[in-house]
């Protein structure tokens, strides 16, 4: 059963409909890429994931989204548990007001870990699985705004992984970064699929070839097809997502 | 547009002109306000020169005899009654100011938070003279017949906490609107990343929000400061007015703005007098300008760690 599943999944800010009827099933331990023109619900359906999507004001849904089994619009669900089920990296990186030790130290420490020797070790750990240890390892405590852009997203993704998710959610990820940063990024990436299921948006066609195991295409808030990459990005059934792919819509 | 011919800067087109003239009318816009400060604090000093010659700075700011009729100007009352009267508005103001400004902003719903927003705006608004005249008619008896006998004290209820209490209802907006500013400004996209890692609401307002707000917190802590050490008309209606130094809240205070307020224009048949009133008005605009400018040093050289940039 995977990890992710969207049941009949519906969402309304007011009485506009955002997403419409979606159903589709996240394969585990790959990357999923969610593409689409702007506007279609990609990073709405991506923050209804770890209902991010309840800072909105007058957002209604119906139908379900299940992570391992619950549904995460249940009314007890417990939002804390959920969302440390998933990382979450945003279009720019926003490390929080503290040194970059503190960033990664920030997940364990909200959830009951004290400090000590193990926490060092965590930092560390988390730090080299978003490939950021080797440049930070002399400066832990320096402010974490001082990085480089580049920099500050692997270490967004770094704090991520330190509440042991089973996701990791990115909402285009790259679009701030130089394409040095970006290659590093999409690199951790695929280095990481193999422990975590990932789930990227973006709008960047190049990069989803690059990236994606399997493709969501979405279009004006319904999803219009989903595959294995290869078969969506190459060889789509919808006339839409042929126009999309071949960049004859944007 | 060709320019005309008569003004005297043939070789510069007329964009460049503008942007010239612009700038020209935007630096005397910024000199002007200097200016007046500056012109403000010489005419201050020139004018209370006869009464700080004669009697010696450090003479006119420790000494409490306050008898202008036989020569004595001692301002320490006053200062001290502007101090503590301040202090107390700040005291009993910020706390809830900074709670209900962090609640509406970050726990209400938008629909409570413009509402409330409208409210503190309507508060802010009000003329203080209005809260003087509220304070004569609830807060003082409220001191003198339910607060002071609770600590089984007489008072007439024109005193050190009635000011306090009526300066704190006015600067609680100034202070409120201020911090709501302030947490506008800080990336909602930091409070995701946060409640994303599994943080709680609290989680993420104390270690997140409160530590980009901090420094705007203090600014709004020092507006609310320099509102109510220059408050005049609500504190002279309630402080009690009497030059001397309180030894408990339920005694009357005369803070500086009053006494320059209650006095200017009269009496000053009394030699120095209004030479002293000036200088009171002189040690007022010294008060608030060091504790602003000391403020200022205190944010440079206080650092806050790892801000994004």
């Amino acid at each position: 059963m995977p990890h992710v599943k969207v049941n009949k999944f519906n969402l309304y800010f007011g009485n506009d409909h955002i997403l419409k009827d979606i159903d589709v099933s996240i394969p585990d331990k790959q990357i999923t890429v969610i593409i689409g023109p702007s506007g279609c619900g990609k990073t709405t359906l991506l923050k209804s994931f770890n209902r991010l999507i309840d800072l909105q004001d007058n957002v209604k849904t119906d139908g379900r989204i299940l992570i391992d089994g619950e549904d995460v619009f249940s009314r007890n669900a417990d939002l804390c548990s959920i969302r440390k089920k998933m990382g979450l990296l945003l279009q720019k990186p926003y490390p929080l007001p503290m040194s970059i030790y503190d960033n990664v130290a920030y997940g364990p420490r909200i959830h009951g870990l004290k400090k000590g020797g193990d926490l060092d070790g965590l930092v560390e750990h988390y730090l080299k699985e978003a490939s950021l240890w080797d440049e930070v390892k002399g400066r832990l405590h320096a402010p974490a705004g001082n990085l480089s852009l580049g920099q500050q997203q692997r270490l967004c993704l770094a704090r991520g992984l330190a509440v042991e998710p089973e996701i990791i959610l990115a909402d285009e990820p790259t679009s701030a970064l130089d394409p040095l940063s970006t290659a590093r990024i999409e690199k951790t990436f695929i280095k990481l699929k193999k422990s975590y299921t990932i789930i990227a948006v973006t709008h960047i066609l190049r990069q989803a070839k690059r990236i994606a195991d399997y493709v969501i295409f979405m279009y004006y808030g319904r999803v219009i097809e989903h595959g294995p990459a290869s078969k969506v990005l190459e060889n789509p059934e919808k006339d839409v997502t042929k126009e999309y792919v071949n960049g004859v819509i944007s | 547009m060709p320019l005309p011919s008569f003004i005297p800067f043939k070789g510069l087109s007329a964009g460049k002109f503008k942007n010239i003239s612009a700038r020209t009318l935007f630096l005397i816009a910024a000199l002007f306000i200097n200016f007046i400060l500056l012109s403000i604090i010489i005419w201050l000093t020139v004018k209370s020169a006869p009464v700080w010659v004669e009697k010696s700075i450090p003479g006119l700011l420790l000494s409490q005899v306050w008898f202008p009729a036989r020569g004595g100007f001692g301002m320490f009352s006053f200062i001290i009654g502007t101090v503590l009267s301040t202090l107390l508005a700040v005291i009993l103001a910020a706390p809830p100011a900074i709670l209900s400004a962090i609640y509406l902003h970050e726990y209400a719903s938008k629909k409570i938070m413009t509402a409330g927003r409208t409210l503190i705006d309507l508060l802010a608004g009000i003329p203080s003279v209005v809260f003087g005249l509220w304070g004569i008619i609830t807060v003082v008896p409220l001191v003198r017949n339910h607060i002071a006998p609770a600590f089984g004290i007489n008072t007439t209820g024109y005193c050190l906490l009635s000011c306090g209490l009526v300066l704190s209802i006015m600067i609680v907006p100034v202070i409120m609107l201020m911090v709501i500013e302030v947490l506008d400004g800080i990336p909602n996209e930091l409070r995701e990343s946060s409640l994303a890692l599994g943080a709680t609401r609290w989680q993420t307002v104390k270690h997140v929000v409160m530590r980009m707000a901090y420094p705007g917190i203090l600014s709004a802590v020092a507006l609310g400061i320099s509102r109510a050490i220059g408050e005049t008309m609500a504190v002279l209606m309630v402080a009690g007015n009497v030059p001397a130094v309180p030894s408990s809240v339920f005694e009357p205070v005369y803070p500086l703005p009053a006494l320059i307020a209650n006095n200017y224009g009269e009496m000053l048949s009394i030699p120095l007098y209004d030479s002293a009133l000036m200088f009171s008005a002189l040690v007022l605009l010294a008060m608030v300008l060091v504790f602003n400018i000391g403020l200022h040093i205190f944010k440079k050289t206080a650092r806050y760690g790892g801000q994004t940039s």
